[in-house]
């Protein structure tokens, strides 16, 4: 694995009011690895990646990408380097079908700038690519389901349009917000699979999540965010026996039973 | 009849017609009588918006009909933005006096012909409106519709307060069309293409970004779009229809005021989209063709007008709220049949 940070976060911090929800956050992204954070309720994660992302604009602090600072800039100029996000209430377009929900995102100027005016270069038009997208994170072209509107899709679907979205982007980075809540153990079970796929595909992902155990199975290093503030950072065995986070969580030493539990 | 009243065990069952594949928007068409299921509709709309101005013999009613298509334009860009993009504009009188103002400045003091004022009142009254409400675009939903409905009310005080542009009389002796029939004719071929163009317009792939605004806009930041870019961009189209409507008044009437920022402007659109049913585009003209003519006809009724008026609206936000265009839509795209549980 290649060791340069492509993404770097450095003293970050973000109050709301009174609300101190992230303080002084600094870590690295490598490039090609699954980098997941996780902390308890409220502990400021999905603010990182809003932060990051430039959906809400931090009070101090810097955000590289590939050494180029990024801080604060507007949501579509970073998207447009490749830095996606999927969100934790899953945002599609309800009054279109699934498979026209990726013509905004193919629409960019990043992905005309690799797919060409018609979208696809030499693969065809918009629909043909997205349709493409949509079959490669795990709807069935031959089915009804690509066509369907995205307001009548379950959860599981619509989790997955939510990583297609980043996808049609071309992306370097996803920053995923939790991708595995609302499912399914058996909906999880599937998407497991495909994170590795991305990530043997040579995007970094960056994962906020509550499940555990399907983390700590994909992912190569973790951060422990909590109050807001970096709690430590390390691979999945040391972060599971830290004493700090075990008190975090549970205000015992009870973390390992619950993650083989959960 | 059914015995068990209560308990009668049978429903409605709505069925989308077999040429519609899959989706909306792939159809599949094999023979002549599919052809015309789709063609039919929009053949009889255009031809009969073509033999509008032959049939009706009164001047009176003829300049009705030149009216009631610039409120046409002004509901089909009211709908655009409203059903497509999700920016309420309330705004159709402050395009329509901007562009008129224009038309008449351009025609009065530079001397221009009509065919060179419409199209440039149009372009340069898009920008103007598009200029100004650029500091309202990141608003949504009522605000968005209070700063438009500010500027056409601010602006007729500043024109009568400083007594410039005419001040109340407006500027008179603005030049008219050669005949009626050109008059009718060039609106009425302006609203068909409007109509279809937009309609092509919200099925393309930028079309598709508008509609994404509407839904989503966090999505469509996060996808990479600016939303402000393509926001404006939808307010550019829909005041220049409205500037074009605007243009075309003030030659109609050969006279330009500032009872063009008058709120009519703003709220029929907004009627007849109610009435003609919203995200159709064709609905809310064929509102206007309901609409404005029925106003006319109530004139003979003096101020009880308003009364008739009123009731009428209410008839119809009652029982069809879904609105005329997307009621009969579901009638001609599905059967419905009753069938037993």
């Amino acid at each position: 694995m290649k060791q340069e940070p492509i993404l770097q976060v450095i003293e970050a911090s973000k109050s709301f009011g009174g609300v101190q929800a992230l303080v002084n956050v600094s870590f690295e992204v490598r490039e090609g690895e699954v980098f997941g954070i996780i902390g308890p309720n409220g502990s400021g994660k999905t603010t990182l990646i809003n932060c990051i992302t430039g959906f809400v604009k931090m009070d101090s602090g810097k955000v590289l990408y590939r050494g180029k600072e990024i801080t604060n800039r507007p949501p579509n100029y970073i998207a447009n380097l490749g830095i996606t996000r999927t969100f934790q209430i899953m945002r599609p377009y309800y009054s279109l079908p699934a498979y026209k929900n990726l013509i905004v995102p193919l629409f960019s100027p990043r992905a005309r700038k690799k797919g060409g005016w018609r979208g696809g270069g030499k693969l065809g038009d918009r629909e043909t690519v997205s349709i493409d997208i949509l079959e490669e994170i795990g709807f069935e072209r031959d089915s009804f389901v690509p066509y369907k509107l995205a307001s009548s899709l379950p959860t599981g679907y619509l989790k997955r349009l939510e990583l297609a979205r980043c996808l049609a982007l071309k992306p370097e980075i996803i920053l995923c917000d939790e991708v595995f809540s609302g499912l399914s153990m058996s909906e999880i079970a599937s998407m497991v699979p495909l994170i590795e796929k991305l990530q043997m595909d040579g995007i970094t992902l960056v994962m906020i999540e509550h499940r555990l155990r399907e983390l700590f199975r994909v992912a190569n290093r973790v951060m422990v965010l909590n109050f807001g503030a970096k709690l430590t950072e390390g691979t999945p065995q040391d972060v599971m026996q830290d004493e700090k986070v075990k008190e975090a969580y549970l205000g015992s030493e009870k973390l390992l039973d619950y993650t083989f539990e959960a | 009849m059914n015995k068990e009243i209560g308990t009668i065990e049978r429903r409605k069952e709505r069925l989308d017609r077999g040429i519609k594949v899959r989706t909306e928007g792939i159809y599949a068409i094999s023979s002549l009588e599919e052809v015309s299921y789709l063609v039919l509709p929009r053949l009889i709309l255009i031809i009969g918006l073509l033999l509008l101005p032959a049939i009706i013999p009164s001047l009176y009613w003829k300049r009705v009909i030149s009216i009631t298509c610039i409120y046409a334009l002004l509901a089909l860009g009211f709908d655009f933005l409203a059903n497509f993009v999700g920016l309420v504009s309330l705004g159709g009188a402050f395009y329509i006096g901007v562009g008129g103002y224009m038309a008449a400045i351009l025609n009065k003091s530079m001397g221009l012909s009509p065919i060179l004022t419409i199209p440039i009142a149009t372009l340069f009254g898009a920008i103007i409106c598009t200029l100004l409400l650029l500091p309202a675009l990141p608003l949504r939903g009522v605000y968005f519709a209070i700063v438009t409905l500010m500027y056409p009310l601010a602006i007729a005080r500043i024109i009568e307060a400083l007594n410039i542009l005419g001040g109340t009389d407006g500027i008179l002796g603005v030049a008219g069309f050669p005949t009626r029939w050109i008059e009718q004719y060039i609106i009425i071929l302006i609203i068909i293409f409007a109509l279809f163009g937009l309609r092509r317009l919200v099925n393309e792939d930028i079309g598709l970004v508008f509609r994404g605004v509407k839904d989503n806009d966090q999505a469509v930041r996060a996808s990479g779009l600016s939303i402000t870019l393509y926001k404006s961009i939808a307010v550019f189209i829909a005041s220049g229809l409205g500037s074009l409507g605007g243009a075309y008044l003030s030659h109609i009437y050969m006279w330009s005021g500032i009872s063009q920022f008058a709120l009519d402007f703003s709220i029929i659109p907004i009627a007849a989209t109610v009435i003609g049913g919203g995200g159709t585009l064709v609905g809310p003209l064929l509102g206007c063709f309901f609409l404005v003519p029925i106003s006319e006809f109530l004139r003979a009724f003096g101020t009880l007008r308003i009364v008739f008026y009123s009731i009428i609206l209410l008839t119809f936000i009652m029982f069809r709220s879904e609105g005329i265009m997307v009621y009969a839509q579901r009638k001609y795209h599905q059967f419905e049949r009753w069938v037993k549980v």
